[in-house]
């Protein structure tokens, strides 16, 4: 087996929608995929699919050499899922979500009660584990989601989008709990909007837009073809400015830079000079600057620099189901 | 390495689910006045407002109606709650869950159906608490009325299946809540229940004669009252196998497929 799980040419179509028109995925044991997209990209699709809820129209996809749709069975033997929308009975508490799941999964019975509560101690919800999931934080649902998909010791973990609607400092926690996850030698696919996100935890990136990959490799590789990892944002005092900010960005990062709403003017950057170089440039072109930043490219400027032109459509194509 | 034989496995998974939904009736009590509210008031308003008219006095069409109502119970029961819930459930990505487990496909419905017989169960006994309050009384013996429940609890399940046929193939929930309604109508109340048929216009004798509720409130009739059992009961088991041969394997089949 050279891999976790793998996809070939995959298709799914819902009704005149195209959903993924043929999509290649491969992650090496023990590694995180990151697949990376907006709304409406096909990412949810995708995992569906690996995670045999979904039936592909064309292509394959296997999980541990096993084919997702003749051989469904052993496939989720081997997996664990986390969906977008938390897959937990909300009536339930924490610890009898884990512990159905448990006994769904034919654990010996002096094991069940100690596998839950490792895993509510593992996850940080020992304190939580008697209340009803209803009154959990979007936090905590997420968390115990991590915990259910993880009661069958699964060697392949799916996670979509697992962070979504989460604050920052929440993510952050669960951001360490994925990573522990992997370096326990699990395979995970993580889907995700932010490409922050990905640089933080994937080995891989995949970036696929409309149902199709349109960039893939490394961290690294991803960020130096879209400039090297740092976005320069300016926003000059004087709005009327935002011309000459245009110029001087475009001469100090080599491109063309991107015009947002309200005179931001941003662009990729590479090298430790870019920086110095444009705060010296609007310095000799007496640009009076409100706001100067560095940061990493947001998923929208990944696009706008592998495709050339803005996404449309931002919201509300996501087909669940 | 797993000493459990796979019908074994699929048993125990059965029973995990329908745990599941019984603490969850536990946890909202007011599933249970749902349940009640419809046969209760059906109890109060015929009895008193007809009963005299209808029967000649209040007690008399209380001992003709009460077997009814039990059977219109599960009747009820299990034509809106069962289907409905599995829709919600389906909806909340919980059965995306059970669907990605190396569970059988069929455990999650069972489990759904399995729960809400019970549930019946405590309904029908609170149903007799109450007519034994306003003076009903069995009279046969104790035996005869639990086989009573067990034939109204059969139907219920059985006709449960419909609903959830209906709920795992229809996204919409208020759409499976119109079949179900529409089901109710000719189903509870084409029957002999409020009355005999024999004052009734000839189509609705017709309809009444094959109405698998009829044969069950006819059995649940001689359960609790003496009189004929043998013919409506083996009619209401056979109709009660009869929908759960083609509706189960239907409804695993479309829940299997379900995207």
């Amino acid at each position: 087996m050279d891999y976790a799980f793998q996809t070939r040419g995959l298709v799914k179509r819902f009704g005149p929608t195209v959903a993924l028109a043929g999509i290649d995925l491969a992650a090496r044991p023990g590694t995180v995929l990151a697949v990376l997209g907006p709304n409406g990209a096909g990412k949810t699709t995708a995992i569906r699919i690996l995670a045999t809820l979904l039936r592909p129209d064309a292509g394959e996809a296997m999980v541990g050499g096993l084919d997702v749709v003749r051989r469904a069975g052993e496939v989720r033997r081997l997996i664990g899922l986390t969906g977008q929308y938390a897959s937990l009975d909300e009536d339930l508490t924490g610890r009898e979500n884990l512990v159905l799941i448990a006994r769904l999964l034919d654990l010996p019975r002096s094991r069940i009660a100690s596998t839950a509560d490792e895993l509510l101690d593992r996850f940080g919800l020992s304190d939580h584990a008697g209340r009803r999931v209803s009154a959990y934080s979007g936090g905590m649902r997420r968390r115990l989601d991590l915990a259910a998909s993880m009661v069958g010791d699964p060697r392949v973990i799916f996670l979509d989008e697992p962070t979504t609607g989460l604050d920052p400092g929440r993510r952050e926690d669960l951001w360490r709990t994925i990573r522990s996850l992997a370096a326990d030698g699990r395979s995970v696919l993580l889907t995700t909007q932010y490409l922050e996100e990905a640089d933080a935890l994937a080995d891989d990136i995949v970036v696929i837009d409309e149902g199709h990959v349109i960039a893939m490799g490394t961290p690294a590789e991803l960020k130096q073809s879209v400039g090297g990892g740092h976005a320069v944002v300016v926003r000059p005092a004087d709005p009327a400015q935002t011309r000459v900010v245009t110029k001087v960005l475009m001469a100090a990062a080599g491109r063309e830079p991107d015009r947002l709403a309200g005179g931001v003017v941003t662009v990729p950057v590479s090298g430790s000079r870019a920086l110095t170089d444009v705060v010296l440039g609007l310095d000799a072109a007496g640009v009076d600057v409100a706001e100067l930043s560095l940061r990493l490219p947001s998923l929208d400027e990944v696009y706008f620099a592998l495709t050339g032109h803005h996404r449309t459509g931002d919201d509300g194509k996501e087909t669940v189901e | 390495m797993n000493p459990w034989t796979p019908g074994a496995r699929t048993a125990r998974q059965i029973f995990a689910l329908a745990g599941r939904n019984l603490t969850k009736v536990r946890r909202n009590p007011g599933l249970f006045l749902d349940t009640l509210f419809m046969p209760i008031t059906f109890l109060l308003l015929f009895v008193y407002l007809f009963g005299g008219a209808v029967a000649g006095s209040s007690r008399d069409y209380l001992r003709y109606l009460f077997p009814g109502i039990l059977v219109m119970t599960t009747v009820l029961a299990g034509l809106t709650a069962t289907g409905l819930s599995i829709n919600r459930d389906i909806k909340k990505g919980i059965f995306d869950r059970f669907r990605s487990l190396p569970i059988a496909r069929s455990a999650p419905l069972l489990g759904s159906v399995l729960a809400d017989s019970a549930r019946y169960l405590v309904t029908l006994a609170t149903l007799f608490v109450v007519s034994f309050l306003m003076g009903f009384r069995v009279e046969t013996e104790v035996l005869a009325a639990l086989a009573a429940c067990g034939v109204a609890v059969v139907l219920g399940f059985a006709l449960s299946w419909v609903t959830v046929l209906a709920g795992v193939a229809i996204k919409e929930e208020a759409i499976v809540q119109t079949i179900a309604f529409l089901g109710i109508f000719p189903l509870a109340f084409g029957t002999t229940m409020v009355a005999p048929a024999a004052t009734m216009p000839g189509w609705l004798r017709a309809w009444i004669d094959v109405n698998p509720v009829t044969q069950a409130v006819e059995a649940v009739r001689g359960l609790l009252l003496g009189g004929p059992v043998a013919a409506p009961l083996t009619a209401t088991l056979l109709w009660s196998a009869a929908l759960l041969v083609v509706l189960l394997p239907a409804s695993v089949a479309v829940y299997r497929r379900r995207v």
